[in-house]
């Protein structure tokens, strides 16, 4: 196994651990901890992948304010603790379909892509995404701007006191 | 690295977010599952771009348009959310069953 590998099997186990723990966590801000761990080893992931920007964009959006937006929530909406009050009883099910969806996914991931191996030697700089983003994709940026600007003036006016 | 692994990770925490929106019932909870399903599409797509290695980097600007996406959904999901525990005292999704029948 060679340095990548290793460093991949740590992220692997971190990010499967630690999102298995946020949806059976019966603490809802343990909850949000773990889920701390499980985007910031994502994060981890996108750097071993060569993708600095978007590594560190993870870790300072999702770690940074969305985590806490999420803390926010919680806090405002006095979460009640333990299992009944968070849980539905009828989770069997939601498992079956969870490990259905895996075991078909993964089946079709390694039947398509079992051999393939990603190139690591290449990082792509932060100097060619912004060339990109404003010269082909230029357009998709603008509509996403307009998204942010709506989703901004929405949420004040569902979130105030009137 | 091989890809099918990284793509294994991927389809893992997108599972487990399916897990988390239909078997938790606090609205927030919800949300955090919800975040956990963005995630790993974000993987694919880091994973297909540094694959392909392409010089225009579109599996990242895809991922970035995905984080932008995921910040507003976000916001006005919790917006929604305190919405509801105001006038109904409740982030129990079960109990919040207006729309239904």
């Amino acid at each position: 196994m060679s340095g990548h590998e290793v460093i991949f099997a740590i992220v692997f186990a971190v990010a499967g651990v630690a999102g298995a723990l946020v949806v059976s966590s019966r603490n809802v801000v343990h909850a949000a901890l773990f889920l701390v761990a499980a985007l910031g080893s994502i994060a981890g992931l996108f750097l071993l992948l060569g993708a600095e920007f978007i590594g560190w964009t993870q870790i300072l959006i999702y770690v940074g304010a969305i985590v806490v937006l999420l803390l926010f929530g919680i806090m405002l909406t006095k979460a009640p603790m333990g299992r009944m009050a968070l849980d539905n009883p009828k989770r069997g099910m939601a498992f079956i379909v969870a490990a259905g969806t895996f075991g078909g996914l993964t089946w079709l991931i390694w039947d398509a892509f079992g051999e393939k191996e990603i190139p690591l030697n290449t990082a792509v700089r932060t100097a060619d995404i912004g060339r990109s983003m404003f010269d082909r994709f230029v357009l998709p940026f603008e509509a996403i701007s307009v998204l942010l600007l709506a989703a901004l003036v929405g949420a004040i006016v569902l979130a105030r006191k009137d | 690295m091989n890809l099918a692994w990284v793509l294994t990770l991927g389809a893992l925490l997108f599972s487990i977010g399916i897990y988390g929106v239909i078997s938790r019932r606090n609205a927030v909870l919800v949300l955090m599952s919800i975040e956990l399903m963005l995630n790993a599409v974000n993987i694919n797509l880091i994973a297909f771009g540094s694959y392909f290695g392409d010089q225009a980097a579109v599996g990242q600007i895809f991922a970035l348009f995905v984080i932008a996406v995921a910040a507003g959904e976000v916001g006005i999901g919790l917006a929604i959310v305190l919405m509801i525990f105001r006038n109904r005292e409740t982030v129990n999704l079960d109990e919040v069953d207006l729309l239904k029948w």
